[in-house]
């Protein structure tokens, strides 16, 4: 590939970077292009390459639960499983829910009434993760005779977190209420989390 | 090290002058593959090859890893993941087809690198150790794909294991044994998958620390060049970066432009079909063949069906040993005081027309099924192989006389017009 | 010295070599060989007369095709053969909805556990759940089956050489044993519980042809259910399973190839603008 341009005395120029009008530019402007076009595509492969650490589809299928309540008495709680995760889901007694509600919610670590926690219309039923929000142990107390800390709701045992009857923090180190997942009731008896 | 007018890397602001100081990586980098290295300004483009096989030991590297990260070496579950990883995991169907046709592509490369090396007589001194550290490269690199190739545990995973430390067991005496402490059982299973998928993920990195060696030692004598003279003053080398870099990087598009169009329109023609049906020890597969990479030395293996002395069996795993051993010693068995083939007149009509199409024979007939005539054409095509390193090439290299030489790379590449020494590779223009 | 032994081994090979050709085509010349049924009444795969729609490098998938094809392999296939790696969620890709998926799913019997006694039992499926197997374990699927596992489907079409068209083909391909090959080969014979099917690599398959008349599926949107016509649908359907990322996978490559081919353009520009600046000062470089 013999192109005929210039002489044999010309040197190897790398630097590019003499001022002698448009021709230098346009070279230049090419150089710049074909190093930009590297860098483009090398980000463009960081894109599956990090995006293939994230859930992947059959983890994400099973983002949705389905729970049935029905047989789900007052006082009684189950422990079902969530993304991995445990979950509560507890019917409260009137007593309970007397307790939650005689509470100054201003004074709480984590204010919150127990309305809020619940939904409309079930307002005896608490569902919450079972996941302390200090560390992430699973607090005791959804079984029967287990610890259910000073306020009767759940305790946590790895560093003595309280909850009350509206699993909000009443005593301890973690910092928030047990976390709420979205939720809805599809019928009076059924609960699809996520 | 290097050539006296080589440039010298000069610290332009604080913190390369820092670095400079404590941590001289930009400098090594430099005199590595920048500026800082001078090359034969004659190198054609069958020299961009060892840059592209560098590429794709790291692009094996990166999608490896990735894989890793799904991928479950036990028996009950390796299909089923690899599947998982096909179906579910996000741009997994990408990663495990980069990672199987990286590994072709890989060998592709490197096949060219070699011949490249073979014709130009790239293993010559002062060189040799570059080349025993490259043939080393490319044990390590047969001893990792086949390893690669039972992680899906499909059928020509486990019979393909099957079959390769079966070879082990045609050693008088230890055979039996070593075969099964290789496998640490009777047959593939847990332990065997388990110790490929562990080694897999080592060697590459013994690989790479290989390259990394063979790259320095590269950098001693400096390139070779198509002429095989040595390089012999300022005008006869060009700095690496920029026109060594920018060569390459068209190199490197071009090369992607070919994996790329197999990776997403092509990503199971270099397969075999019957590794998408899961391992089953109590049914072996119509034909077995290895990966087409290793055609021709299994086409070798199979070549011996004679017993002669020793058991056929033990011949074919010899002479497959062999085959590749054989490259060790060829800078003692190529006296020739010229390298390049370009000057060497017989040494270049055995290579053209006895390596190479033997080498293409040797293709063929080891992805074929082991039935005549293939293994009528594969026996002569390995005579041929063994003579063409073992006796033929000591022996021409002293009867030839070599055409003359140019007097250096300057001269060549401006004669480039006049003798077609160069071909139409001979880059700088005059 | 090594020069001296190189050649001493390289004969060494070459004779050993050539004793095994010498005695190989002596065999070869001394015996006959006889051509077997299979080599000579075997038929490659073809595909069906219009193809199929995901063929090519811009194919797609027909998403009609592909739920009748599910029809078919739900009403005819699954009865013998396992889809192991699809998962019942994956049929929304076909184009039905969460709620079709799921209606779906509540129709198929999965193994379980009663969550009160701990039995195994079976329960109602999830679209989270894999398909089924019709059998519990490969023992009982070879022994309802003559000794013969019916091969999961998942992955049929890559597990064949040409694929999709082999299961078109194979499916349609049933027919009675063409009288040549008797004359040819007397010996050959179709044994009890074989079939003739020239497209089976050895002619004889022990799977009953399982579309054996048109009109077997009525298809939900009033596509005439020929014999051809089903054999295409589900062999597109099983296309599907065994590669569901191929059109995604063909629609990336287009743009990724298209930038390459940019920026390797640019990269041969740079290159050459480099290059030209690149000349030897002179003719001597000789320094004596």
């Amino acid at each position: 590939m013999a192109s005929t341009t210039g002489n044999a005395e010309t040197t190897p120029d790398t630097s590019g970077g003499v001022e002698s009008g448009d021709g230098v530019r346009r070279r230049d402007f090419i150089n710049i292009a074909a190093v930009s076009a590297a860098g483009v595509g090398g980000l463009a492969v960081v894109y599956p390459l990090v995006s293939q650490m994230a859930p992947s589809a059959d983890v994400l299928a099973e983002s949705t639960t389905e729970l049935d309540i029905s047989t789900l008495e007052a006082g009684q709680s189950i422990k079902a499983v969530f993304r991995k995760q445990p979950i509560f889901v507890r019917r409260l007694t009137p007593a309970e829910i007397e307790a939650a509600n005689a509470v100054d919610v201003s004074s709480l670590r984590d204010p919150a009434t127990l309305d809020e926690i619940t939904k409309p219309g079930h307002g005896n039923v608490l569902v919450v993760m079972g996941v302390c929000t200090h560390l992430g142990c699973v607090p005791l107390g959804a079984q029967e005779g287990e610890n259910k800390g000073e306020f009767g709701g759940y305790f946590c045992p790895c560093h003595g977190s309280h909850y009350d009857t509206a699993a909000r923090i009443r005593k301890g180190p973690a910092p928030t209420n047990l976390a709420v997942p979205d939720y809805e009731f599809t019928s009076d008896t059924t609960i699809v989390i996520g | 090290m290097s050539f006296p007018w080589a440039k010298e890397y000069q610290p332009q602001n604080g913190l390369t002058k820092f670095l400079d100081e404590k941590l001289p990586l930009p400098r090594f980098v430099y005199n590595a593959v920048g500026a800082g290295y001078p090359v034969p300004r004659n190198l054609s483009y069958f020299w961009n090859f060892g840059v592209l096989a560098g590429f794709f030991l790291m692009l094996q590297i990166v999608t490896g890893v990735v894989l890793a990260m799904h991928y479950a070496a036990n028996t009950q579950v390796a299909f089923a993941s690899v599947e998982h990883i096909m179906r579910d995991v996000n741009w997994g169907w990408l990663m495990r087809y980069a990672h199987a046709n990286g590994a072709s592509f890989f060998f592709m490369v490197v096949y060219i690198h070699i011949f490249r090396g073979l014709f130009y007589a790239s293993y010559k001194p002062p060189r040799e150790m570059i080349w025993l550290l490259g043939v080393t490269i490319f044990l390590l690199m047969m001893a990792t794909a086949f390893m690669g190739y039972v992680l899906p545990w499909g059928q020509m995973s486990f019979w393909g294991a099957q079959v390769i430390t079966g070879l082990f067991e045609a050693i008088p005496l230890v055979g039996p044994p070593l075969k099964t402490w290789l496998l640490g059982g009777f047959a593939p299973d847990n332990a065997a998958l388990n110790r490929f998928f562990s080694l897999h993920f080592l060697l590459p990195f013994v690989i790479l620390g290989c390259v990394i060696l063979h790259i320095w030692a590269l950098h001693i004598p400096g390139s070779s060049n198509p002429t095989g003279v040595e390089v012999k003053g300022e005008s006869d080398t060009l700095p690496f970066h920029p026109y060594y870099t920018a060569k390459d990087g068209f190199g490197l598009g071009v090369a992607l432009i070919a994996f790329m169009t197999f990776v997403f329109f092509l990503p199971n023609m270099l397969g075999h079909p019957d590794n998408y049906i899961e391992a089953n020890p109590l049914s072996t597969p119509a034909h077995i063949v290895p990966e087409w990479y290793f055609y021709p030395f299994y086409a070798i293996l199979r070549a011996f069906t004679f017993d002669f002395i020793l058991p056929a069996k033990l011949w074919g795993v010899l002479a497959m040993f062999a085959s590749i051993l054989v490259w060790f010693f060829l800078p003692w068995l190529d006296k020739s005081p010229v390298r390049s083939g370009h000057y060497r007149p017989l040494f270049r009509k055995f290579f053209w027309f006895g390596l190479i199409p033997v080498m293409a024979v040797l293709f063929v007939c080891g992805g074929a099924p082991a039935e005549e005539p293939y293994v009528m054409i594969s026996q002569l095509a390995t005579a041929y192989y063994f003579l063409h390193f073992l006796v033929i090439l000591p022996i021409i290299s002293s009867i030839e006389r070599p055409d003359p030489l140019p007097f250096s790379i300057t001269e060549a590449v401006l004669n480039s017009d006049k003798k077609a020494v160069l071909g139409e590779n001979a880059e700088p223009a005059v | 010295m090594i020069r001296l032994v190189g050649i001493l081994i390289g004969l060494g090979f070459t004779f050993v070599v050539l004793l095994a050709f010498v005695t190989g085509a002596y065999t070869a010349a001394t015996e006959e060989t006889t051509e077997s049924a299979t080599y000579v009444f075997h038929e490659e795969a073809h595909s069906p007369e219009s193809g199929f729609s995901f063929d090519g490098p811009f194919g797609k998938w027909n998403l009609t095709q592909l739920q009748r094809g599910y029809q078919v392999y739900k009403e005819v296939c699954a009865a013998c053969h396992s889809l192991n790696y699809v998962a019942i969620r994956d049929l929304q890709q076909l184009g039905y909805s969460e709620a079709q998926v799921k209606a779906e799913a509540a129709t198929l019997q999965v193994p379980g556990i009663n969550p009160d006694t701990g039995e195994e039992e079976m329960r109602q499926a999830l679209p989270t759940d894999y398909f089924p197997s019709p059998y519990p374990n490969a023992v009982a699927a070879s022994a309802a089956n003559g000794g013969k596992i019916p091969p999961d489907l998942s992955l049929i079409t890559k597990a064949r050489h040409d694929g999709s068209n082999y299961v078109y083909s194979l499916l349609s391909g049933y027919q009675p044993m063409p009288a040549e090959l008797n004359q040819q080969f007397p010996d050959f014979e179709v044994p009890v519980g074989g079939y003739y099917n020239p497209y089976f690599e050895s002619l004889v398959i022990g799977m009953a042809p399982p579309l054996a008349a048109d009109g077997q599926v009525t298809y939900a949107d009033g596509t005439e259910a020929s014999i051809s016509q089903m054999s295409a649908d589900v062999a597109a359907f099983l296309t599907w399973t065994a590669e569901p990322k191929l059109i995604e996978r063909k629609s990336t490559g287009w743009p990724v190839l298209g930038f390459l081919l940019f920026a390797t353009i640019l990269a041969w520009l740079a290159k050459k603008q480099i290059w030209a600046s690149a000349k030897p000062r002179n003719a001597s470089g000789r320094e004596d």
